[in-house]
């Protein structure tokens, strides 16, 4: 079904583009608008179909179905340019050329598959029409279309900037914009990364439930802040408090004892395991499989010249650089941070000389909780526009790719993979993977790196084994 | 044991052996009149420190030879070198090594192994959720039931299962183990582990058998029988290179001492005079200064217990190197 | 009383499901890996959903079905090299997050909009469009039937003490079951030297099949099911599906009670041990991840041949349940893999539908109750690897001496 199809894909696009590419669109020049302008117009088009098709084409059932759409945006259409209508075996049927308002309509007979293209000559200079998906890709750079009788179908015409691909300025911007936005995707990950590579350091534990925490931050969070409604920064200062609770909780309860124990890692693993499955199904449980928004408020852009971001970002930038600062202080220059490091190190020479291993690991577990937390809240807030029961087991593959590609167990070296893998996963849109598969790219990063250099990149050789 | 493996039967007499090893001049690299091992610059780094720099060694083929030296000389880092577990960094740019012939230059630790060159570890790798009867059977070569393949199909391999069997029931009778053939070896004692590594390699017939500390950790009444049983293997032809830390237990049963120190071979001869050796007491000095190293004494309890605690610390360094090499072989390959 | 019936007629078609079937071959393709070989795949939803995918893509361009099967396992075959060849040299959480990872790029590959027309995207690829191709080749002719076919019904009038009495049996059955099994396994147990009484070896084993056999059958004369012989979700699909279920088991335990068997075992123990006794510890990794991948793809397509080929469905999660599964009937045993996974998914629905029955509306929607029993599971994993590591099949003196 065309329509489901349209339907889906205006659906997908459009939350695709608010929520993780943000304001990156909007600031992509001529493209981004226009783009934009194409998608608004089918969303509403979606929403209304039958009253804005009915003023040019009216489908009769059994009869006659409609194709019409728009080429531009309905605050800026593009006029004057001739579309041409093409059957299935590719002749011309019919010719229309757009009025001021960028619309076009074709009345068709006959169901089955249709053509649409747009004649390069008609356009206006600087414009081409945008070579359509793989799925709806017709021959000569046309659109395909399933036209039914009885009902009106919008074929997908999209027009671009002829130099998109030549690396003029639009592509540039976009390349700034999705750099900055890496960098944002780099630090949240990084935040909470930094838990779950000391973790490893200090307990050789791989934990699957780590994400886990960064979605209870966001829930925490929404309850505080939304529900309860705290104000937005004491609600994050509470977030992170409880989750380091948590944190201290887990360690207390279940991973100390499990240590005495002498639970194999392998099987402490699967007990992350099972931790993480118990969360997830919980979240659901109790707050609903749907997307929550941390604040309703709108808190607006700014930009730098190509760059634009949401003040929340930088707010949320900046609190991540501090915190993470924070722990590399601590870590470097405390005695607490030197007797983490022991413990990484070697734990037992480590218990030898001293140390309380236990009391370091319990730290590391609230610091870690306490951190993913934040990286929650933060994530909520600017990236994923909300909270959902998923959100953290939807990056948790990226954390993990980001502190083996820096080295398991080095803090440092899970902060540069993680700024690697925020911007790898936000390149890979602008240099030509196709949406869904960003954050496979990064995956892929991270296997192909383990080819070359299984330690990661700033992993000593001697700490892998 | 099969035909390859019996060397010269006379090398069970003392004197033959002395007379074997008398014309050798006792210096580092001195050239053997039969070497079934040769060895040429190897070198190996870790990050800045030199663990192995070794010139040139050969390993006279039918004796017991010891590989000895203070902690940190290098000598298990030298093993994995030569047994494949470990790459010189020096590959490449001169480093050679040749076992009965053939070069290893270039072999991983399992054919290494094929080629008749097996060793045990300073920490014993005994599979533990496994039987010892199933430890044992691992030992043999050439298995047609290990074949992915034939494996399904039982008559294929029932035959040369049962023979590997009776072997296996064999040693572990020499190894006093029969009885515990269906324990799992990790319920096993330490000492019981090392007889069961030892015992394990001799399944594949090999023609020299590198043990790595086989006394590490043994009690003493146990050592009298190792010591015995690696006696009776160069009895029956075999070659045996052993790391050893404890200089009584090696001037006891070795043929021919190597010494090793700060990763390189410093000294090299028959044991009862490589001890009064001026380079060899230097070696020693910063670790044992206040015992002297032919002395009984270093056998009782107390001077056991230093040693061992030594040995424990010296492996938490050797499982660091394990690591690293892990890590290089991932590295290289 | 009634609604204890439906929970349990629920139960049963649960565990007799070819979903149940499809995910306990996966399992039994895991325990290879985990279980006899230490591999730790975290990926074996990918094995399944590239099974999934070249089996079902296949069929839907006219390929033969014979073919069809062989292009899903060629698939995983060639997944299990790629996936090898990088990471069974490294460490072995290394190769958890590269499988984990990988079977994701898989997932997101097969959601493409761009491979709509292969894939079907994110919608998946309908099972009609596939199914037929199988479902033609059912030789169990048409209408509905039974099992078990003389059940509680035939005697009596279907009078409830005849169905209780099916179901004592069947429970007696149980409990017998579990004795003779646990007198086998002290028999076996080589550090009791305590004098063998009554059972011997093959007598206890046959003892504990009859038991079964019994069992099984006093089930469906008290809890009979009935479905079409044919169709896409009757008996045919059952029948084909639990008999690759008991073939798989088979050929599992042809292979490690070989000497190859013992390879897999003695890498798992120690990798440095083998290579120093001349083992190429890679090929044998990599024999364990090919062979146990192909059992994935092989429950992969069974999976879907009574549903669609979803990516979603066979994501992460399913990962995750199969290690639950195997855990709970006991890592590196025969018969654990199938015995986990048909009680893992009945308990699952035990919970769900008791939840459903019992719990009321305002306090556990429909909807929770089906989130309450995957709380549950979480929860059991968690519980069961820190309180029988060994599951329930599994000997917990081997587990003691872990490495």
């Amino acid at each position: 079904m065309p329509v489901g199809c349209l339907d889906g894909r205006t659906g997908l696009k459009s939350r695709h583009y608010v929520r993780t590419v943000g304001a990156r669109a909007v600031r992509k020049g001529l493209v981004g608008t226009m783009l934009l302008g194409l998608v608004l117009p089918l969303l509403l088009l979606v929403g209304g179909s039958s009253a804005s098709a009915a003023t040019l084409c009216l489908p009769k059932p059994d009869e006659t179905g409609c194709i019409s759409g728009t080429v531009g945006s309905r605050s800026d259409p593009v006029a004057g340019v001739d579309v041409i209508l093409r059957d299935a075996q590719g002749t011309d049927i019919e010719t229309v050329t757009t009025e001021a308002d960028g619309k076009f309509s074709f009345t068709v007979t006959e169901a089955g598959d249709y053509f649409v293209v747009l004649d390069d000559e008609s356009l206006p200079d600087g414009l081409e029409q945008q070579p359509p998906r793989a799925a709806i890709a017709g021959p000569d750079g046309s659109v395909k279309v399933t036209a039914n009788l009885g009902s009106a179908v919008s074929p997908i015409v999209e027009v671009r900037d002829e130099d998109y691909d030549a690396g003029g300025d639009s592509f540039t911007d976009q390349i700034a914009q999705s750099v900055v936005n890496g960098l944002r995707l780099g630090l949240l990950l990084a935040l909470a990364s930094l838990g779950l590579s000391l973790i490893y350091g200090t307990t050789g534990l791989s934990n699957f439930s780590h994400a886990e925490l960064v979605t209870l931050g966001g829930m925490v969070a929404y309850g505080l802040v939304n529900l309860a409604g705290m104000n937005l920064w004491l609600g994050i200062v509470a977030t992170t408090i409880v989750c380091a609770a948590v944190g201290y909780l887990q360690d207390r309860l279940l991973w100390q004892p499990l240590r005495r124990r002498g639970l194999g890692l392998t099987q402490m693993m699967i007990v992350t395991i099972g931790l993480a499955l118990a969360a997830q199904y919980a979240y659901q449980y109790f707050v609903g499989a749907s997307l929550q928004k941390v604040v309703v408020r709108d808190f607006g852009t700014t930009s730098f010249g190509p760059v634009t971001l949401t003040n929340l970002s930088f707010l949320a930038m900046a609190v991540a650089i501090v915190a993470i600062g924070l722990v590399g202080f601590v870590l470097v220059r405390t005695r607490i941070g030197q007797a983490t490091r022991a413990v990484s190190d070697n734990p037992a020479l480590a218990a030898a000389s001293g140390i309380d291993v236990d009391k370091i690991i319990r730290l590391v577990w609230t610091a870690a909780a306490g951190l993913a937390g934040l990286a929650g809240v933060l994530y909520a807030l600017v990236i994923s526009n909300g909270i959902r029961w998923d959100t953290g087991m939807q990056i948790l593959l990226l954390l993990f790719a980001a502190v083996t590609l820096g080295g398991l167990g080095t803090a440092f070296g899970a902060f540069v993979g993680s700024i690697i893998i925020g911007l790898v996963v936000e390149l890979a849109g602008p240099l030509g993977a196709p949406g869904d598969l960003k954050y496979a790219v990064a995956l892929a990063i991270l296997i192909v790196l383990l080819l070359v250099r299984p330690q990661g990149i700033l992993g000593r050789a001697e700490r892998v084994g | 044991m099969s035909e390859t493996t019996i060397g010269t039967p006379s090398l069970a007499d003392p004197a033959a052996r002395r007379a074997l090893m008398a014309g050798v001049t006792p210096e580092p690299g001195a050239a053997k009149q039969d070497p079934i091992l040769k060895v040429d610059k190897i070198e190996r780094r870790f990050g800045g420190i030199t663990a192995v720099d070794v010139e040139h060694l050969e390993v006279q083929r039918g004796i017991i030879t010891a590989l000895i030296g203070p902690n940190g000389a290098g000598k298990t880092t030298f093993f994995n070198l030569i047994t494949g577990f470990d790459k010189p960094s020096s590959a490449g740019s001169g480093a050679a090594w040749e076992f009965d012939g053939r070069s290893l230059s270039k072999t991983s630790a399992s054919s290494v192994a094929k080629a008749g060159m097996v060793r045990t570890f300073q920490l014993t790798k005994s599979l533990n959720r496994m039987t010892v009867m199933d430890n044992m059977m691992l030992g043999a070569q050439d298995q047609s039931g290990e074949n992915l393949l034939k494996s399904v199909f039982k008559p294929l391999w029932r035959g040369q299962e049962k023979d590997v069997e009776e072997k296996a029931k064999e040693l572990l009778a020499r190894f006093k183990l029969l009885e515990k053939k269906d324990d799992y070896a990790g319920s096993l004692s330490g000492g019981q582990r090392k007889l069961l590594e030892m015992a394990r390699a001799l399944m594949s017939d090999p023609k020299m058998i590198m043990l790595d500390e086989p006394m590490a950790g043994v009690n003493p009444a146990l050592t009298q029988s190792l010591l015995g049983h690696i006696q009776a293997l160069r009895d029956e032809g075999m070659t045996v290179l052993f790391v050893e830390h404890d200089m009584h237990v090696v001037r006891h049963i070795s043929d021919w001492v190597v010494v090793m120190a700060e990763g390189r071979v410093v000294a090299e001869g028959p044991a009862d005079t490589v001890m009064s050796n001026q380079a060899v007491i230097d070696a020693y000095l910063g670790a044992h200064h206040d015992t002297d190293l032919g002395d009984d004494e270093v056998l009782t309890e107390g001077a056991l217990e230093q040693i061992e605690a030594e040995v424990r610390a010296d492996e938490a360094a050797h499982e660091a190197v394990d690591e690293a090499k892990h890590d290089q072989q991932g590295d290289k390959s | 009383m009634d609604t204890i019936l439906d929970i349990l007629s629920a139960v049963i078609r649960e565990a007799i499901s070819p979903g149940t079937a499809a995910v306990a071959i996966a399992v039994i393709g895991l325990n290879l890996h985990f279980g006899y070989t230490g591999l730790l795949n975290f990926g074996q939803s990918g094995f399944m959903l590239l099974g999934a995918y070249g089996f079902a893509i296949s069929l839907v361009h006219d390929v033969p079905l014979p073919l069809a099967v062989l292009v899903g396992l060629g698939l995983a075959f060639v997944f299990a090299l790629v996936l090898g060849i990088p990471t069974l040299q490294l460490r072995g959480d290394y190769l958890a997050i590269v499988t984990i990872s990988a079977a994701e790029i898989i997932r997101f590959v097969g959601r493409l909009s761009n491979l709509k027309d292969l894939t079907g995207g994110a919608q998946g690829i309908q099972g009609r469009t596939y199914q037929p191709a199988f479902v033609d080749l059912s030789f169990f002719g048409d209408g509905a039937w039974t099992l078990a076919p003389f059940n509680y019904t035939d005697v009596a009038d279907g009078a409830g003490w005849v169905r209780a009495l099916g179901g004592l049996v069947f429970a007696a059955c149980i409990v017998a079951t579990v004795l003779v099994g646990r007198r086998l396994k002290r028999a076996a147990d080589p550090t009791r030297t305590a004098p063998r009484t009554g059972l011997d070896g093959t007598l206890g084993k046959v003892a504990a099949v009859v038991l079964v056999l019994i069992g099984l059958y006093a089930l469906f004369f008290a809890m009979p099911v009935t479905y079409g012989r044919s169709g896409v979700n009757g008996w045919w699909v059952r029948a084909v599906a639990w008999t690759l279920v008991a073939l798989s088991t088979l050929v599992v335990y042809l292979l490690v009670r070989s000497p190859w068997g013992r390879l897999l075992r003695g890498v798992r123990e120690d990798e440095d041990a083998m290579r120093s006794l001349g083992r190429n510890v890679f090929a044998v990794k990599m024999q364990s991840l090919v062979i146990g991948g192909l059992f994935g793809a092989l429950g992969g397509m069974v999976y879907v041949l009574a549903s669609t080929v979803q990516p979603d469905a066979l994501g992460r999660q399913i990962t995750f349940f199969s290690y639950t599964a195997l855990l709970l009937g006991g890592a590196a045993t025969i018969l654990g893999p199938v015995l986990g996974t048909v009680l893992f998914f009945s308990a699952r629905i035990l919970i769900r539908e008791s939840a459903r029955a019992y719990v009321p509306d305002s306090i556990m929607s429909a909807q929770q109750t089906e989130q309450f029993s995957f709380i549950v599971v979480g929860v059991a994993l968690v519980l069961l690897v820190i309180f029988r590591p060994q599951g329930i099949l599994g000997n917990k003196r081997e587990l003691r001496f872990n490495v």
